[in-house]
């Protein structure tokens, strides 16, 4: 630990190790297996000198999975040079940056490419090459990126779960004839106000969100392959506290292989204290909306997402959170999910992740996970 | 004779309203004179220890290091960053006090690099699973309520003011609060809390004062006890420093992203 009073050079260590079992309660749709168990490592390296105005940070990360080769991956989350003083910060290095206010999906959080075999929530992402430069004033905060190198996002195999069937992931085109060298950049505004959080951002480079083009579609068996398009974002992600309440609005209008626009938004209101006990329960509501309704290739083209989060408030801090998102173009189309979790000492913590997915109509992108429902139990170590 | 009685009932009234009327102002004076000699420390870093107890003799440990910054006419800001249970480390805290508004709040995960806005009323919510709540821990100022002198009183051996706090804040948990003000020195050395019934909820008590800068009191242990839970929090002070050379920028959302 690092004391109040810190000595003018530093090392810590600190980090996590996890075991998880995936339960799935269907055969995949080409009989995968039911089982999936893995082991994750993600240790932290930390330096500081100059009473911290300089320093290091080393976050390697490693999974190993029972059932898919493409999961068991390794990835640098973190490994940076950061160097601050009154008003700016400079940092460079490979990085994790997180724009964003809204739950149920993070609209406008696209420094970051999302590590697509962690989690369903695509709230895990792959360590970024970037410069960074944060310029603090009265005013606001302005950031410059420059993102020299592009990662793809990673896919489950073709034996895992949670997968696309018939896809080629290694086989990735790009619109960029500098394909990974691209060099990206993306700049951001962002300030509080009283009781507002306002960001404003630019990006122009490669989508981080592939489109999934026919590869040879006069085959017997067609194959997939991810394209990177280059394009052009601007976005914003507004938030006001009103008493109880928290607003949020996520939109992007983006130029890409097509011109879309895209908004999140809702409300979290929390009741304090309820039944006289210590418990604090939010509700979550958020409206998903994209410009390319139905063709869309995403999930949130025209869904609401109704969530309940419960916070004891205890010493183990236990915590749930219950959310259901339904499709409004697709009926039958619904997803839910509950995230459980609570201390037991000091030092550990249990997950309880569930997913359920439903989709009858071949045209939703949803449909590719109807066999997909599973339950998720994870027991981490902190260290 | 009528005019007579309407007359002197009415006198009667005219003093009693003056006689609250002087508790208030005495109240107000006391409140302003703790809040004046507890002003001009500038800035301070502390770590601390939080130990909780259940009624069926459970403990949990929590390891925090709080930075403030003293604004003059506003709440202070604070930084708190998390070190223990294991599993929150990393996590910190920022937080804007005002006078007369609700404070602005925002809470840093490091698992996800989020910056998440908490909503101003969880005020009266736990601290970390504790018997504080965020409002007990945010800075004392003379606007956030409405005193009245109760009376004097002794106090752990010492002659004392007796006086009762009114929060202004339509979101504060509690309905009044007691403080007990050592006379020479104005330090609070016991709270009662009322609850939103206005029944006692919990006490707070404070011991092992020790002067900083010949001037500024810190009670380095403070013991809260929920009477109607049976649990108990203390919070101890390990070390403290003032006028360490923190300023605004150590209190922006860039500087809760690297906090460690």
């Amino acid at each position: 630990m690092i004391t109040g009073i810190s000595p003018s050079h530093s090392m810590e260590v600190r980090g996590q190790v996890a075991l998880e079992h995936r339960q799935f309660f269907e055969q995949g749709n080409t009989g995968q297996a039911r089982e999936q168990t893995s082991v994750t490592l993600e240790p932290e390296f930390y330096w500081e000198w100059q009473s911290g105005q300089s320093s290091i940070t080393f976050t390697p990360f490693g999974r190993w999975d029972s059932l898919d080769d493409n999961r068991t991956h390794a990835d640098i989350r973190e490994l940076s040079y950061l160097y601050f003083a009154d008003e700016f910060e400079f940092k460079v290095g490979i990085s994790k940056v997180f724009w964003g206010v809204t739950e149920s999906q993070h609209l406008v959080d696209v420094i970051n490419q999302t590590d697509g075999v962690e989690s369903v929530d695509g709230e895990t992402k792959l360590g970024q090459p970037m410069i960074h430069l944060t310029w603090l004033q009265d005013w606001g905060t302005v950031e410059g990126f420059v993102l020299p190198y592009f990662r793809e996002r990673t896919f489950a195999s073709s034996s895992g779960r949670l997968g696309m069937p018939l896809l080629d992931s290694d086989s990735a085109r790009y619109e960029s004839s500098h394909a990974q060298r691209h060099i990206d950049i993306a700049l951001r505004y962002s300030h509080s106000i009283d009781i507002w959080d306002l960001g404003f951002s630019l990006f122009q480079g490669t989508n981080r969100d592939p489109y999934l083009q026919g590869e040879n579609p006069s085959a017997i068996t067609p194959v997939w392959v991810p394209y990177y398009a280059q394009m052009s974002q601007i976005s914003t992600d507004i938030q006001g506290i009103f008493g109880d309440w928290v607003w949020k609005l996520e939109a992007l209008y983006r130029d890409s292989l097509d011109t879309s626009t895209a908004v999140t938004g809702g409300f979290e209101y929390t009741f304090i204290g309820v039944l006289d006990t210590s418990w604090d329960i939010g509700v979550l509501a958020e409206y998903l909306y994209d410009s390319r309704g139905k063709s869309a290739p995403v999930i949130g083209q025209n869904d609401g997402f109704v969530g309940m989060r419960w916070v004891a408030n205890d010493m183990a801090g236990t915590e749930v959170l219950f959310g259901v998102t339904q499709d409004f173009d697709y009926s039958d189309s619904r997803t839910a999910r509950v995230e459980a979790s609570s201390r037991i000492g000091n030092a550990w913590r249990w997950n309880v992740n569930a997913w359920w997915f439903n989709s009858d109509d071949q045209q939703d992108p949803l449909y590719l996970y109807r066999t997909e429902s599973f339950a998720e139990v994870a027991l981490t170590y902190y260290y | 004779m009528m005019l007579c009685v309407a007359s002197t009932l009415s006198t009667f009234a005219v003093n009693a309203i003056a006689a609250v009327d002087a508790k208030l102002d005495k109240g107000l004076a006391i409140a302003k004179e703790r809040k004046l000699r507890d002003s001009g420390w500038q800035d301070s870093k502390a770590s601390l220890s939080m130990v909780l107890n259940n009624a069926q003799g459970e403990s949990s440990d929590r390891k925090i290091r709080i930075n403030t910054l003293e604004i003059t006419n506003d709440g202070d800001k604070s930084l708190t960053i998390f070190d223990e249970p294991r599993d929150v480390k990393g996590t910190a805290f920022l937080s804007f006090a005002h006078a007369a508004k609700p404070d602005d709040q925002w809470l840093y995960l490091p698992a996800l690099k989020r910056v998440k806005r908490i909503a101003s009323r969880n005020k009266s919510g736990p601290f970390m699973g504790s018997e504080f709540a965020y409002e007990d821990l945010s800075s004392f100022e003379i606007e956030k309520y409405r005193f009245k002198y109760l009376g004097d009183e002794q106090q752990q051996g010492q002659s004392s003011y007796l006086i009762e706090q009114i929060p202004t804040d339509q979101y504060s948990g509690y309905t009044k609060q007691l403080v007990w003000l050592d006379k020479e020195h104005y330090r609070p050395l016991k709270m009662e809390f009322y609850d939103r019934k206005n029944t006692l909820l919990k006490t707070l008590t404070f011991s092992d004062y020790a002067q900083y800068l010949d001037q500024y009191w810190r009670a380095h242990t403070m013991t809260m006890v929920n009477h109607q839970t049976g649990k108990s929090t203390t919070l101890t002070t390990h070390d403290i420093a003032f006028q360490v050379g923190l300023s605004d920028s150590d209190f922006s959302q860039s500087s809760l992203k690297r906090a460690r």
